[in-house]
């Protein structure tokens, strides 16, 4: 009796949400909620298979054995044989920036001119967009908004995705600063009539020149005494008193060792490489220098028509079997919808023979170190913040990866979406045509 | 017969007097030189294969007048005695652009702005890049200075022509006379037609934008020739006229790669036309098709220089094909001679026509006879002119077009000493020249030296040693006259010896004076040893030419043999059947001939390979209903409808995506037209045999398809341009109410019996309207998607499949009336505006209303995980784990009419299977055999294999490179081909 109760209330929560256009982002927990039975995902690679979690005021309270006593508080959910993850987080996506990438008026992810590291992603984070809220159904509930475009990009900022405002969204405002390294490689334009391939880039040491020359100027303007202060300059105060992180794109070998003795040279202490197709081929000396690692998405070509082909498949266990600290992200080509496909792109890398867990922490415990939200998020861990789900089963795996529930700071999110709402109304549709629905 | 010979003889020979007679002359006296010019005691290479001994050569006025060994020399002769000399015909280069300049344009991106559509001439085809008319002789201006490089290189006579557009109009042939008059130099005016792929670049008409579209635009210009010869036509059309004109000339195609060389063949299969194909120097790796196109091929011998691998992290650029490409490039010549395809070779593509000799010699270090190379550039060129009596041999009546060499003419060492063209001399080099390397006691007063003299006998260097020191100096050798400067020994001075001496006496023993530092003059002395040993030189450089084998395809991952049908038994499996009898634990199935045979528990072994798959999951293979991989172009853009281009014609078997796709367990594709246009082109079905030719790709007895596109594609809302119909979804209705009503009408004629204009557009067109040709057609938004459905209903056929279909779920009821299938994305959306409703429930709805439903994937990367794009369907919208299965196997089967060949696991089908590690719709699941009709194209193990293979061999080719750039032979900078990966709406940068 009391189970069912619980239920109903939980489902009151839900049907308030269903208002308007985008979802109504939810309040914040009043109740207590307590989930049993359920397979717990810790996302630092352990698992509890039959498990009690409370969480009491946005705040993770107790997650343990159920076979430890533990009275369950509040609002009881039942998750037996079902299965329980922190929220993913996916690090550098542009969600909320774009939301019709063809569409000009609809795109908010570059600026004009080289260096930027004063453009702040956070500010145009739109919180009502449409891809957004198509995120959460699959456990995507926390993101990294990154500005894209130019050497230096500009600073990002860590967002959970159910909120009302971009203020009220943030996690981690402008956490770090975002560098695209040169390539020593130049591919040619096909439009002004070059062979679509790769040559060496005479200009690289010139380019990586540049950058150095720019970052010394930055430490001189942030030494100054001076006003008016350097706007660009001060934006990077972060990464010299070590509470922001450098973010460095960058793909080949060579280029790699390069941004290795860039980060020695100007002694960063939290450098996270994007991309580092080649990686795996310095993994040591990334390993060494305590540099971290959001791979190319799992889900792409190998670069070179030689390749392995599931070289982007594996190149996260290759580094992680290589002991860096590796997370995956999901930036390209129509990255923003795709974004919700991140747990399928760590369960690629587990059918490379990395345990499913080991694979699970790659979007969960591992990104939110690599983000510096770890003391926030990441993992199911008493004193974090209840941003998890339920899932009937196995999250990593598309058929199984179908949620009840979702909650964001212990608030209890919708699951639907603009998508989902289409859905419904369609699939009614034909029951109207046709007096009886088709199953 | 000699009788008439002789008095055409006699006749050319007084036309060439006449035709200097009846010139005025006011300068002097007016005489002509009839004297003979007779070569004696030279062993005279008639033809490639004959030799004469001690022959005589006599030539008279710029012809031969007569060869052998008893020929009467007439009293009016001036003799030059070449005992010890060779004596050959002249090269003859067919494939040139010598005298013509081209406009030089800067490239532009035809895209930007407002494209032209229109041709910019009147009176002349429709189309700008068909240019038959073109008269190269109009442009035609002797070089001098160009000449003089082809003639130094051994070429007397080159064919020209202008290099631009895809019919390309008339070359002429010259002669390399710089002394002669432009009438004395011009053998011929006409001495072929020439086509290529390429397009004007002096005219910006859009049309074609693609290599398909090239392909079809001269296939429609040789049907409307046929229809203007019959007089069919109402206006004047110099091209057509052109062409039909100039069809009896030699006809040659600028291919330039092996795979457009067996393009243009077919092109002329189907017209009746045997091209000389101009080719790409990579036709080794495909002889057994090089030998079938039965076509004479102008190779060029451009191979290319090693790439510069001393920077490993540049040197990852360079992939095996390209490597090998490197490696095996100059043996194209031998391989091609090998098999008896008769070639020609050009100076064409090489940087420095200098280069020509260089190149040419490695070619016969890679194993091409010096009989087949000098047939090459003489008698052959010769045959395919239809020249034969002028051109290419020594014999009467032919040219006095001929080399004088020390030696047999491509033997290392050998000098061309003289290249003489229409009797004329070039020298190249001193004919009476002695070569002096060797080695030699040189005396200088008390001194003596070891002198030892290496390099080109033309270009002589010294080397001289004093005990052990070696003695700086110059060594100058010219007119027989050889002078010195030496460095004195003690090397902290400089000061200089200086000797000179004539050598014409005696070249053993040279003698005479030396002026020594302080000025003082004294006698010195060399005295020839030996000679240098070339042999040991030679035997050095054969060794290093390890030429590593061809795979197929020639790229890694390729193989040395093809995989062939095997009877196999699958022992154990989970097996996927797709049929009635769905998913069965522990079967056994049996493959043989190619053919599913038996299914069934505990099958007897029966000699068959038996492949052990318990634990494992036996399916049929993936189909991709949508894809743009192993094609050279996928769009046509140039016109609002292409129906007249197909991808069949541009399939590029040794795309590694091919193998990628087996890798996830495809075994089907449909290649896909783009949507730049309403009316797309033809598609092209094919098995990924992954190895195999185009042709053996494709489907047998392929079901016919075409693509069709709406939306923002078509009006091109997405790039700035406005100048196209249509603009807006209204208007691409009528395009198509426009093309369906013209095709009607061409049919309507057609079958009336009265003359027509065969056009192929509207015969495929016609295809449609009868049901013989199905469209899939690029959807988004319900209201397009009910227009196209209501206007094919009006002209009496169906739309067969929708693909992309985003918004099918909004108009599944009426799309399940139509009879049309769906062919969708899994989870693709907003990326554009109309993709703003597509919701990843679509397939679920359009099945559960009764659509046949597949998920594609329109992207070379999603295609290998359909299985996971598949499953994906059972998360969004609850559809079973059976039932998702069939989205990517048998339902595009059926949607393809392919269902009674592939799809399922049934008896009698076609055995294309996957073996998978674990249940194939999970996230864990690997393709571990991807099985083609019998035969397994991908193996997860030699896979293994192959990827240590390829590190091997590219090591090995990188040792090699840097082998070359030690010996200081030219290197280029690293690069990494790129193909484009095509989606639909990618316009390619071909032309």
């Amino acid at each position: 009796m009391k189970k069912r109760n619980s239920i109903y209330s939980i489902l009151v929560l839900f049907c308030c949400l269903y208002l308007n256009a985008q979802q109504t982002p939810a309040p914040n927990q009043t109740t207590a909620i307590t989930i049993t039975g359920a397979t717990a995902h810790i996302g630092d690679g352990s698992i509890i298979a039959n498990s009690v979690l409370i969480f009491e005021n946005g705040k993770i309270t107790t997650i343990a054995s159920a076979d430890a006593t533990i009275t369950p508080k509040g609002t009881h959910i039942d998750a037996t044989g079902k299965h329980i993850y922190p929220g993913f987080i996916a690090p550098n996506t542009t969600l909320g920036l774009v939301e019709i990438e063809a569409v000009r008026a609809t795109d908010d992810d570059s600026e004009i001119g080289m260096y930027n590291p004063h453009i702040r992603s956070i500010i145009a984070y739109n919180t009502e967009s449409k891809i957004v809220e198509s995120m959460r159904p699959n456990g995507v509930l926390i993101a990294q908004i990154t500005p894209r475009g130019g050497r230096i990009s500009g600073t990002s900022s860590i967002v959970q995705l159910d909120a009302w405002n971009w203020e009220d969204a943030a996690l981690r405002i402008d956490d770090g600063i975002h560098i695209n390294w040169p390539s020593p490689f130049k591919q040619g334009h096909w439009w002004m009539g070059e062979a679509p391939g790769f040559t060496p880039n005479k200009e690289y040491s010139k380019q990586v020149t540049a950058l150095k020359e720019y970052i010394t100027q930055a430490k001189a303007s942030i030494a100054s005494k001076k006003d008016p202060k350097h706007i660009p300059h001060m934006a990077m105060k972060g990464l010299f008193d070590q509470s922001q992180t450098l973010f460095i794109q960058v793909a080949s070998e060579k280029a790699i060792v390069d941004v290795v003795s860039f980060v020695k040279e100007n002694t960063f202490q939290k450098v996270v490489l994007i991309g580092a197709y080649e990686g795996y081929k310095v993994a040591d000396l990334l390993q060494k220098n305590h540099i971290a690692v959001l791979t190319d998405r799992t889900h792409s070509t190998p670069f070179n028509e030689d390749d392995d082909y599931d070289q982007p498949y594996k190149n996260a266990k290759l580094l992680v079997e290589a002991g860096v600290l590796v997370g995956l992200q999901n930036s390209g080509q129509m990255e923003r919808a795709n974004t919700r496909n991140l747990p399928f792109q760590a369960g690629t890398v587990a059918a490379q023979g990395m345990d499913t867990e080991k694979a699970l922490q790659l979007i969960t415990g591992n990104n939110a170190k690599i983000l510096g939200i770890d003391n926030l998020t990441g993992t199911l861990a008493v004193g974090k913040d209840a941003t998890l789900f339920i899932s009937i089963g196995d999250a990593l795996d598309m058929r199984t990866n179908q949620l009840e529930h979702a909650f964001i700071q212990g608030r209890a999110i919708s699951l639907k979406s603009h998508q989902t709402k289409l859905w419904k109304r369609y699939a009614k549709k034909y029951t109207q045509h046709t007096g009886t629905p088709k199953q | 017969m000699k009788k008439i010979l002789v008095s055409l003889c006699l006749l050319c020979i007084t036309i060439s007097i006449h035709a200097q007679e009846y010139f005025p002359k006011n300068d002097g006296v007016k005489t002509s030189n009839t004297n003979y010019t007779v070569f004696k005691n030279a062993t005279i290479h008639t033809s490639p294969t004959t030799t004469i001994a001690n022959g005589t050569l006599i030539i008279q006025q710029g012809k031969i007048t007569a060869v052998g060994t008893t020929v009467s020399i007439p009293p009016n002769s001036t003799i030059i005695d070449l005992k010890g000399k060779h004596i050959y015909a002249s090269f003859i280069d067919l494939y040139t652009s010598f005298g013509i300049t081209l406009p030089k344009n800067k490239f532009s991106n035809p895209y930007g702005g407002n494209p032209q559509y229109h041709a910019s001439r009147e009176g002349y085809y429709w189309n700008d890049h068909i240019r038959p008319e073109t008269d190269a002789l109009t442009d035609f201006k002797y070089n001098t200075k160009k000449a003089d490089a082809l003639i130094k290189e051994g070429f007397g006579v080159v064919n020209t022509h202008v290099p631009d557009g895809i019919a390309r109009g008339t070359g002429l042939l010259v002669a390399l006379n710089n002394k002669g008059t432009r009438g004395d130099r011009l053998i011929s005016e006409q001495s072929g037609q020439f086509f290529s792929f390429t397009k004007s670049s002096k005219s910006k008409q859009l049309y074609p934008t693609s290599l398909m579209g090239s392909i079809a635009l001269l296939r429609q210009m040789h049907y409307d020739a046929d229809w203007y010869a019959q007089g069919n036509a109402s206006t004047k059309d110099l091209s057509l006229e052109a062409l039909n004109a100039h069809k009896k000339l030699p006809q040659f195609f600028e291919a330039g790669s092996r795979i457009d060389g067996f393009r243009a063949d077919k092109i002329g299969d189907e017209f009746g036309i045997q091209y000389t194909i101009i080719g790409g120097g990579d036709e080794y790796a495909r002889m057994e098709q090089v030998v079938a196109t039965n076509a004479t091929y102008i190779l060029p011998i451009h191979f290319p220089a090693a790439y510069d691998m001393t920077d490993p992290y540049m040197a990852n650029l360079v992939s095996l094909a390209d490597m090998r490409h490197w490696n095996q490039a100059p043996s194209n010549p031998a391989t091609l001679a090998k098999k008896n395809v008769a070639f020609a070779l050009t100076t064409h593509q090489l940087k420095k026509v200098s280069d020509f000799t260089t190149h040419l010699k490695k070619a016969i270090r890679y194993g091409l006879s010096t009989a087949d190379a000098l047939a090459a550039l003489t008698t052959i060129p010769a045959k395919i002119l239809k020249k034969e009596a002028l051109l290419g041999r020594l014999q009467k009546g032919a040219y006095a077009n001929f080399l004088i060499t020390s030696d047999e003419l491509f033997k290392e060492g050998t000098i061309l000493y003289e290249n003489w063209v229409q009797g004329h001399k070039n020298s190249i080099h001193e004919l009476d020249q002695t070569a002096i390397n060797g080695t030699y006691d040189l005396t200088i007063g008390d001194t003596t030296y070891q002198l030892s003299i290496t390099g080109k006998p033309t270009k002589p260097v010294a080397t001289i040693k004093l005990g052990d020191t070696t003695i700086g100096n110059t060594l100058s050798y010219k007119n027989d006259w050889v002078s010195m400067i030496l460095r004195d020994p003690d090397t902290t001075k400089t000061t200089y010896t200086r000797i000179v001496t004539s050598i014409a006496d005696n070249a053993k023993n040279w003698k005479g004076t030396a002026t020594l530092s302080d000025g003082s003059t004294t006698g010195f002395t060399a005295t020839f040893k030996k000679g240098n040993d070339t042999k040991k030189q030679e035997e050095k450089e054969k060794k290093q030419t390890v030429v590593y084998p061809v795979t197929y395809p020639n790229i890694a991952y390729g193989t040395t043999q093809l995989p062939t049908a095997t009877h196999t038994l699958f022992k154990n499996a989970t097996v996927w059947t797709n049929e009635s009898s769905g998913i069965l634990e522990a079967m056994d199935v049996r493959v043989k001939a190619g053919k599913i045979v038996e299914i069934g528990k505990n099958l007897a072994t029966s000699n068959a390979t038996v492949i052990d798959a318990t634990g494992k999951h036996l399916t049929a293979g993936i189909i991709d209903e949508h894809s743009h991989i192993a094609a050279a172009a996928i769009n046509e853009a140039g016109h609002n409808s292409s129906a007249e281009v197909t991808i069949e014609d541009v399939i590029t078997p040794d795309d590694i995506n091919i193998y990628r796709n087996l890798a996830g367990g495809v075994t089907s594709i449909q290649i896909l037209h783009g949507s730049a246009n309403p009316i797309g082109g033809r598609s092209a079905i094919l098995k990924l045999k992954w190895g195999e030719s185009a042709d053996q790709l494709l489907y047998p007895n392929s079901p016919k398809f075409i693509k069709f596109a709406l939306g923002e594609n078509v009006k091109q809302s997405n790039w700035p341009s406005y100048s196209r119909f249509p603009q807006s979804r209204m208007g691409v209705e009528q395009v198509y109410v426009d093309y369906f009503t013209r095709a009607q009408a061409y049919e309507k004629l057609k079958k009336s019996g009265k003359p027509y204009r065969k056009d192929t557009e509207m015969e495929t067109l016609v295809e449609v309207l009868n049901n013989e040709r199905y469209i899939s057609c690029h959807s988004y938004v319900q209201s397009e998607i009910n227009m196209l459905m209501k206007l094919t209903e009006r002209f009496g056929f169906r739309v067969n499949t929708f693909t992309h279909i985003l918004e099918g779920y909004k108009v599944a009821d009426k799309m399940a009336a139509h009879g049309v299938g769906g062919s969708t994305f899994s989870d693709w959306w907003a990326y554009k505006y109309e993709v703003n409703d597509a919701i990843p429930y679509n397939a679920a709805i359009m099945h559960r209303q009764g659509v046949t439903v597949a998920i594609n994937s329109d992207d070379n990367e999603m295609a290998r995980r359909l299985n996971q794009e598949a499953a994906k369907s059972v998360k969004y919208g609850n559809i079973s784990e059976e039932e998702a299965w069939k989205f990517v196997t048998l339902n595009p089967a059926k949607l393809l009419h392919i269902d009674d060949r592939v799809g399922s696991i049934k008896e009698g089908k076609d055995a294309d299977l996957v073996l998978w590690s674990t249940h194939p719709l999970s996230i864990y699941a690997k393709a571990e055999k991807t099985m083609i009709d019998g035969a397994i194209y991908f193996d997860i193990v030699k896979d293994k294999a192959a990827r240590k293979a390829i590190q091997k061999e590219k090591n090995e080719l990188i040792q090699l490179m840097i082998q070359d750039k030690n010996k200081g032979l030219k290197t280029q900078t690293p690069k990494k081909k790129e193909k484009q990966h095509f989606h639909c709406d990618t316009v390619e940068s071909i032309h």
